[in-house]
């Protein structure tokens, strides 16, 4: 695994940085609701692999680039698979699956600098691995042996957080921090479709533009918010909602690696040259189950589904790389044993993870002693050596 | 020795907290210009300007999720919740991601906040400005709730406050801000912040408050004196931790103790104060642990609050039944 690495800067021209100051502005217009429409979004390659440009998000990147998104794709998918596989055999508790986000976690999560700040919902296993933070860490929470487990700031990536949208309060707190620091850096709140109903994402919008924060909001439109539709969140095209906040929002193709890398590229930009916040809607699919808890055969159609698999992001830059014939047959398989390795690798880390020492749940409560803890801790202490003696 | 008001003594602990520490950032509503509703925060936006005493837009939750990543990246913000009653929208933030967040990160990034809290009711206010939500926030781990009574303790108590790496719920008793003492302001502080006081010395029975309730027991207590009756006044300071030595110690000497506070006393401090000190002072105690408060009733009308506020006559009632037993 190699974990962090830093994007080469594009040296093409980059519309959010532009002179002019005009924010770039997607083009989807039509209502997404219906699941036969396509909506329009900002596309750099087709379903089926094919290059196309757009006028406001040139992207240069070379042979060995494209390849690289693609292993972290499939190291990601490969890393997720093995998640929910240990949670089938009674590992972990829990898995919250990114089956078909690759492209809209890795395109996005390579755009960062190291130095730029990310703030995960508990689904972002993709944008961990850009960040460089080790896959066994992820599977603290989900096996129950922590409740985070990682240095945030070890990273730049925060804890992963389950109370809906609250990080991106976190989020836009920590880009204005950037700016009394005087740093460049930016700061990327990830969120849902179903998170951009509650109240501390509309806040987060607020306080993102009243302040001129340098925050990307990016949402991954994954159509579901377990079982309800997106139709149930919004009436309008999520990115539209930017304009009313008074910054620029874009509407993506989520499943296209290139495009999501571009776009994320430029509004990281736009952050971090004092032009304030931009919400980016990543158009994706949610193609497995909301967790290894749910069952979404009770409430979508497996036609949805296998609409969706045609669009599938990893495909579609094998696609690109065959039909450039940028990548050979050694490449795909250097790529699967890699990940076959790093499945194993996860595995065995998930399974040497100890259970916590039961006195642990006392401990990193407080920075300092509260008396409070100091009584209880040496209660259940005293408790449980009675047990102990009685073994004997 | 400076005399101070309240809220003057503890608008100058943040000015010298904000003087000492670069990294100390005040947000809230209207603290700017404005110097805050009850004007604590006055001058200070004009001193040390807009990028560290932060107007924020209206909304509470907003003001405490965007301060945990503020201290993420390193610094220390002082929050001001306008009044009690508008905690609430910012309740999910407190409990959900400010009290736990150094646990989850295994303690390698702690959460060095103060959430001010202008709190209690005897100002005569519309509904929703009259509150004391403490036991709300001492029943949740992670959080340290503190409450002073007096300009010292809100002089030093707020640099306290702002030096803990722990985050702090920081009650501030509103119809106490006009209150004068004198203060030293250029000492150092008298005791932690997570102890209590013995703010007068007793034999017959504890009166154990916090807040705006300590000045109404002191009164209660010089009544009772001049009917004989010799009564100790521990001021709690620290509701979580809750510093049950000091009133232990207390009752061991005097056998009687009542609670007081303005919060309801159903599921209050008071009960847990009481649990806690029938465990210790079992065989000492000459009568049960009473308890003064609120009712279990929404904070009624200002023209009735005087009724549900306990009074010096409501704290007497109790302490002459504790003396019946």
């Amino acid at each position: 695994m190699t974990g962090r690495r830093a994007v080469e800067k594009s040296t093409t021209p980059n519309p959010a940085s532009g002179s002019t100051k005009r924010a770039p502005q997607g083009r989807g217009t039509r209502r997404t609701t219906g699941l036969k429409e396509e909506p329009e979004f900002i596309q750099l390659l087709t379903p089926t692999g094919e290059r196309i440009d757009h006028p406001d998000y040139p992207l240069e990147v070379s042979a060995e680039e494209v390849r690289s998104l693609y292993r972290d794709m499939v190291l990601v998918r490969r890393v997720d698979a093995e998640g929910t596989a240990l949670q089938r055999q009674g590992e972990l508790g829990l898995w919250a699956s990114l089956l078909g986000q690759e492209a809209a976690q890795i395109g996005s999560g390579r755009a960062m600098r190291p130095d730029d700040f990310a703030f995960p919902t508990y689904r972002e296993h993709g944008v961990a691995w850009c960040k460089g933070v080790p896959p066994v860490n992820l599977l603290g929470m989900f096996r129950g042996v922590n409740n985070g487990g990682w240095d945030p700031n070890e990273n730049n990536f925060n804890l992963y957080t389950i109370v809906i949208g609250s990080q991106t309060l976190h989020a836009v707190g920590y880009a204005m921090g950037v700016q009394r620091d005087g740093g460049d850096s930016a700061v990327v709140a990830y969120f849902g479709d179903g998170a951009s109903s509650q109240g501390d994402v509309l806040e987060a919008f607020v306080f993102g533009a009243s302040y001129n924060a340098p925050v990307v909001f990016f949402c991954q439109n994954n159509q579901w918010a377990i079982s309800e539709p997106t139709s149930r969140q919004f009436r309008v095209p999520l990115y539209k909602r930017a304009e009313g906040f008074g910054f620029p929002g874009v509407r993506v193709d989520g499943n296209d690696v290139l495009a999501c890398l571009a776009v994320t590229r430029a509004a990281l930009e736009h952050a971090r040259s004092g032009q304030g916040p931009m919400l980016i809607e990543a158009f994706t699919y949610r193609m497995g189950a909301h967790t290894t808890s749910d069952d979404p055969t009770r409430y979508r159609s497996s036609d949805e589904v296998e609409s969706w698999k045609a669009k599938d992001p990893i495909a579609r830059l094998k696609a690109y790389l065959d039909r450039e014939g940028l990548a050979d047959e050694t490449f795909y398989k250097e790529v699967d044993d890699e990940a076959d390795e790093l499945a194993a690798q996860i595995r065995a880390g998930c399974l040497a993870l100890p259970d916590p020492e039961p006195l642990s749940m006392f401990e990193h409560s407080y920075a300092a002693e509260h008396a409070q803890v100091a009584e209880e801790r040496a209660f259940l202490a005293d408790y449980l050596a009675g047990f102990a003696e009685e073994e004997h | 020795m400076t005399q101070l008001t309240l809220a003057k003594a503890i608008n100058a602990g943040l000015r010298r907290a904000m003087e000492q520490d670069p990294k100390v950032v005040l947000m809230g509503e209207d603290i700017g210009k404005l110097g805050g509703v009850f004007r604590v925060t006055d001058g200070l936006q004009k001193d040390f300007g807009e990028d560290r005493v932060i107007d924020t837009p209206l909304a509470e939750s907003g003001i405490i999720g965007t301060a945990l990543g503020m201290a993420l990246r390193g610094f220390r913000p002082v929050c001001e919740i306008q009044f009690d009653g508008f905690v609430f929208p910012a309740f999910d933030q407190i409990t959900t991601q400010v009290a736990k967040f150094r646990a989850r990160s295994l303690g390698t990034v702690s959460m060095p906040m103060v959430i001010r809290i202008p709190s209690g009711g005897g100002i005569g206010a519309v509904e929703h400005h009259s509150e004391s939500p403490e036991a709300l926030f001492a029943h949740t781990a992670g959080l340290r709730v503190i409450s002073c009574s007096n300009p010292e303790d809100g002089y030093w108590m707020i640099q306290q406050a702002i030096r803990s790496d722990d985050p702090v719920v920081f009650f501030e008793p509103k119809r106490r801000y006009w209150d004068k003492a004198e203060v030293d302001v250029d000492g150092s502080a008298p005791r932690p912040f997570d102890r209590a006081a013995i703010v007068r010395p007793g034999t017959d029975l504890t009166l154990a408050a916090h807040g705006p309730m300590v000045r109404t027991c002191l009164e209660a207590a010089a009544a009772a004196e001049s009917e004989g009756r010799s009564i100790e006044v521990v001021d709690l300071r620290t509701i979580s931790p809750l510093d049950v030595d000091t009133v232990a110690g207390s009752v061991d000497r005097t056998g009687r103790l009542v609670v007081v506070h303005e919060a309801p006393v159903f599921f209050g401090l008071g009960a847990e104060l009481a649990a806690k000190v029938t465990e210790r002072c079992f065989y000492r105690l000459e009568a049960p642990v009473l308890r003064v408060g609120g009712f279990h009733a929404p904070y009624p009308p200002s023209r009735v609050e005087e009724i549900y506020l306990p009074d010096l006559d409501r704290v007497l009632d109790a302490v002459d039944r504790a003396f019946a037993y």
